[in-house]
This record gives C-alpha cells, sequence and structure tokens, in this order.
C-alpha cells in the first residue's frame, strides 16, 4: 500500500524541527530520519503522521567522533557509516558487531543510529547496545537539550522517553576497555532477532587464560521483554567470579531463570529462555575470550 | 483541495529532472509513474524482497520505502541506465548468458545491487556474493546462477578496465 497524506518540512536546523513539531502537535507528528522503519509502518497504514518532520537537511545531526573516553555518534548518522567507520571499531566494537546484524545492507545505507533508537523495537539490536554500554542520550526540545541514560530511555515496545516535541540529537557511549560479544537467534539471517545479546567482560589481573576474574560484566538482551534489558543476575553473578566455563554457565541460568518473556508466532516463551540462555553463555564466553586476547 | 506538492531536483541515469511530488510519493511510484521508467519493480512494498533497489549517490536503497522527497538533490540510477550506447552492461549479459533470471521480477533489483557490490569489491568470493544479494529475494533461480553470472560479470569488469578485451 502506499502511506496515506501527510504534511511535510524538511528544516535546517534543530530549533525549527522542534519549533514544528510544538507547532502540528495536533497533527501527531513524526521525525523521519532514515524511513527505514516508520514508511514501511506508513505503507501498511499503521503509522498515520498528519505531518512529518525530515530531519535530512539538519546540519550537524551527522558523524561520529571521540571525546576522550566517549565515542558520539550523531543520530542522523547511517548504519553502513557506522558498520565501516574505523573509530567505531576501535573505541565501540560491540557496536561495529550489533550494527552488521541490522536488517540488509541496503537498508543499513540509509537507515539511521537515532532512528533505530528512537523506533525502539524491543527485538532491535541497537538498543540492547545502548543499555548495555549505559549510553547517554541526547535529546533536543523547546526547553534546550538534556540527557536520557539507556537505562531510562526505553519504555515500552516503541516507546521511549522522548516527549511529542522532543529529537534525539547524539548518543554518547562510553569507551568499554574489556572484550565484548553481539550474538542473536534469528530465523533468517537479516530479519529481526529472536533473541539477542549484547555481552560486555572485563577482567582482573595479568591473566596467562588461568584463574582470571572477572571484575565487572555488561549484559542486556533484547526480544525476551517489552524493552531491551539488563541481565541483572547474570551480572551479579559474574562480577568478582573466576572467568571459567562454570561460571558463565551457572550465570547465564541465573539469569535466563529470571526472565519472563512472552511468547508469539515465533517463538514461545520456553523457547525464548532457553535462546536466552544459550545465546548469553555464547556471548560471555566470547567477550571473555576477547577480553584476554585484548592484553 | 489540491495535495500539497514539493519540488524535488534529482538526477536520474545521468539526466537531471525538476518535479512536483507530493510529500507521500513513493521513490519507487516517482521513478516508475511519473518519470516513465518502470524498469525498478515493486515487490513487497515494505523493504524486504529487494526488488524495488535502485543506488542513490551510489549506495543501493529499497526505493519503496524511500520518499522521493529524500531523493532531493540525489543521483539515482535504476536499471534503465546500465546499458549504454545500446550495449548491455557486463552483468546484464552475464545474467542473460547464465541464466540468472527465470521470470525476471527480481531481476532490475539484483543487478543493481551486484553493480554496488562490484564497486566496493571488484573480486568477491561466490561466498561474497552470496552473502550480499542475500538482500534480495529470488524465488525462481535458487541464487546459484546469480552469483555465477555476478563473477563472470566481475572478471570481464576488471578485464576491460585493464585494457584487455572481456
Amino acid at each position: 500500500m502506499k502511506p496515506p497524506p501527510f504534511a511535510y518540512a524538511a528544516p535546517d536546523t534543530v530549533e525549527e524541527a522542534v519549533g514544528l513539531l510544538t507547532e502540528h502537535a495536533e497533527a501527531e507528528p513524526r521525525v523521519l530520519a532514515g524511513g527505514q522503519s516508520l514508511i514501511p509502518l506508513m505503507n501498511f497504514r499503521l503509522a498515520k503522521p498528519g505531518y512529518l518532520v525530515d530531519l535530512r537537511n539538519v546540519a550537524g545531526l551527522s558523524g561520529i567522533r571521540r571525546e576522550g573516553d566517549v565515542l558520539v555518534i550523531g543520530a542522523m548518522t547511517r548504519m553502513a557509516e557506522v558498520e565501516r567507520s574505523p573509530e567505531v571499531a576501535v573505541a565501540a566494537p560491540l557496536v561495529t558487531e550489533a550494527v552488521g546484524l541490522v536488517a540488509h545492507a541496503p537498508v543499513r545505507n540509509s537507515g539511521t543510529v537515532g532512528g533505530s533508537l528512537a523506533h525502539a523495537d524491543p527485538a532491535a539490536e541497537l538498543p540492547a547496545v545502548a543499555l548495555a554500554l549505559d549510553a547517554d542520550l541526547v535529546a533536543a526540545g523547546p526547553g534546550g537539550t538534556r540527557v536520557i541514560p539507556a537505562a531510562e530511555f526505553f519504555t515500552g515496545p516503541y516507546s521511549t522517553a522522548l516527549a511529542a516535541d522532543e529529537i534525539l540529537t547524539e548518543i554518547r557511549l562510553p569507551v568499554w576497555p574489556g572484550g565484548h560479544a553481539f550474538t542473536e537467534f534469528s530465523r533468517v539471517h537479516a530479519n529481526f532477532a529472536v533473541v539477542a545479546v549484547a555481552a560486555l567482560v572485563e577482567l582482573d589481573g595479568d591473566g596467562d587464560g588461568n584463574g582470571d576474574r572477572i571484575r565487572h560484566a555488561a549484559l542486556a538482551l533484547a526480544g525476551v521483554a517489552p524493552t531491551p534489558v539488563r541481565a541483572t543476575a547474570a551480572e551479579r553473578a559474574l562480577a568478582g567470579a573466576p572467568a571459567d566455563a562454570a561460571t558463565i554457565r551457572a550465570a547465564a541460568d541465573a539469569a535466563a531463570t529470571s526472565l519472563s518473556p512472552a511468547g508469539d508466532l515465533h517463538a514461545s516463551p520456553e523457547t525464548r529462555r532457553g535462546l536466552a540462555r544459550t545465546y548469553l553463555r555464547r556471548g560471555i564466553e566470547l567477550a571473555v575470550a576477547r577480553a584476554r586476547n585484548e592484553r | 483541495m489540491a495535495p500539497d506538492t514539493r519540488t524535488i531536483s534529482l538526477t536520474v541515469n545521468g539526466q537531471p529532472h525538476v518535479a512536483q511530488v507530493e510529500p507521500r510519493r513513493l521513490l519507487v511510484d516517482f521513478l516508475r509513474e511519473d518519470l516513465g521508467l518502470p524498469g525498478t519493480h515493486i515487490g513487497c512494498e515494505h523493504g524486504v524482497c529487494g526488488t524495488c533497489t535502485v543506488l542513490l549517490n551510489g549506495a543501493s536503497i529499497r526505493s519503496c520505502i524511500t520518499l522521493a522527497v529524500q531523493a532531493d538533490g540525489a543521483s539515482i540510477d535504476t536499471v534503465e541506465g546500465l546499458a549504454q550506447g545500446g550495449e548491455m552492461h557486463p552483468l546484464q549479459d552475464e545474467f542473460s548468458a547464465k541464466q540468472g533470471l527465470q521470470c525476471g521480477f527480481c531481476t532490475p533489483g539484483m543487478l543493481m545491487r551486484a553493480r554496488e557490490i562490484l564497486a566496493e569489491n571488484p573480486d568477491p568470493s561466490p561466498g561474497q556474493v552470496r552473502e550480499a544479494i542475500a538482500s534480495n529475494l529470488c524465488r525462481c533461480t535458487g541464487y546459484q546462477f546469480i552469483t555465477e553470472a555476478v563473477i563472470s560479470a566481475a572478471a570481464r569488469m576488471r578485464a576491460s578496465k585493464e585494457g584487455v578485451a572481456p
């Protein structure tokens, strides 16, 4: 199908864009980034915004830069640019690994980082990455800008803490010093994940691979709840524990047991819990192995 | 009430165009109906099948989930632009020779995606081609002949670039 009619503007500044969202509030306006989620929804007429504010002409919303221990990605940065960026690969290899799993290359050529985060699909990769890294999301609104921690950003399926007149402008990702892994199960390559896992592990000691201890782990899951969630039970089980197979298995079991995913056409609750257990274990193992290689 | 329209300027297959479009006009419909270029096909209309693939500033996109207004100022390449001076592009020749199509519905998208693949990597392995064309659905060929066609075309394009007769 085709989108229903809507009014459209492509302003040049964030201030103008916010102004348009405020001015046309009664039309239930939406922000257009790459459109790779929004336009299909409009084609299906599941979304019928009366007004689209296209960010394509807004200067300064696209780009990747390093600010000390923080990697900053502009909201309008295309996923393909992130995927190929050597700077991202060094500062946030978890992002590089995850973004390559988002749909297919032609979608990543248009789709943006900010668009994926603001769309907040509960099975999407980048929201889980933002949550695992404790990213800060920067939003601009009528009163200026504010910083929303990832832990407070995702409020439900396709719902975020962004107000109707706020625009996500950039994501700030702390540089993680340890190992990383992004693993997921999907029915078909490049489909949305049934379950996805972002795993970050930092090891203690100068380790020869034996007797390492885990200093700190950060784990996030997608596809098991209305929003991406941290696997806090597993994080606690790993902190200070030996980085061995038994510890990792027990942590993955603890996390999976604490989940209560919904079932749907793609997988039952039991299947999702089982996938979460398996992919958490694999993710943690890979992150530990990479943490060892980093040293 | 007359529909609200926008003026867009873009280049399609090297030809500049200025056009009035409704904001809701999908790029694929703009190409097919407004510019009379029906080579780009419409399949799923939600970004899954890839038959509407065109190049926007050299990068493959799904024209069924792109608005025409989003292409304002861009350079678009469609399947109609592949053949030059009555000569088929090597990709078209090899799709024909290797039977890289049967019904032909996916072919415009496959060709444009293949063109991007070879622009990024002029000498891909069969595995790399298979992974890259996973973005586009074909229900006839089983992909094997398409992969062979892309590999053959790549060799010809490398040879002609080096000044050797393909």
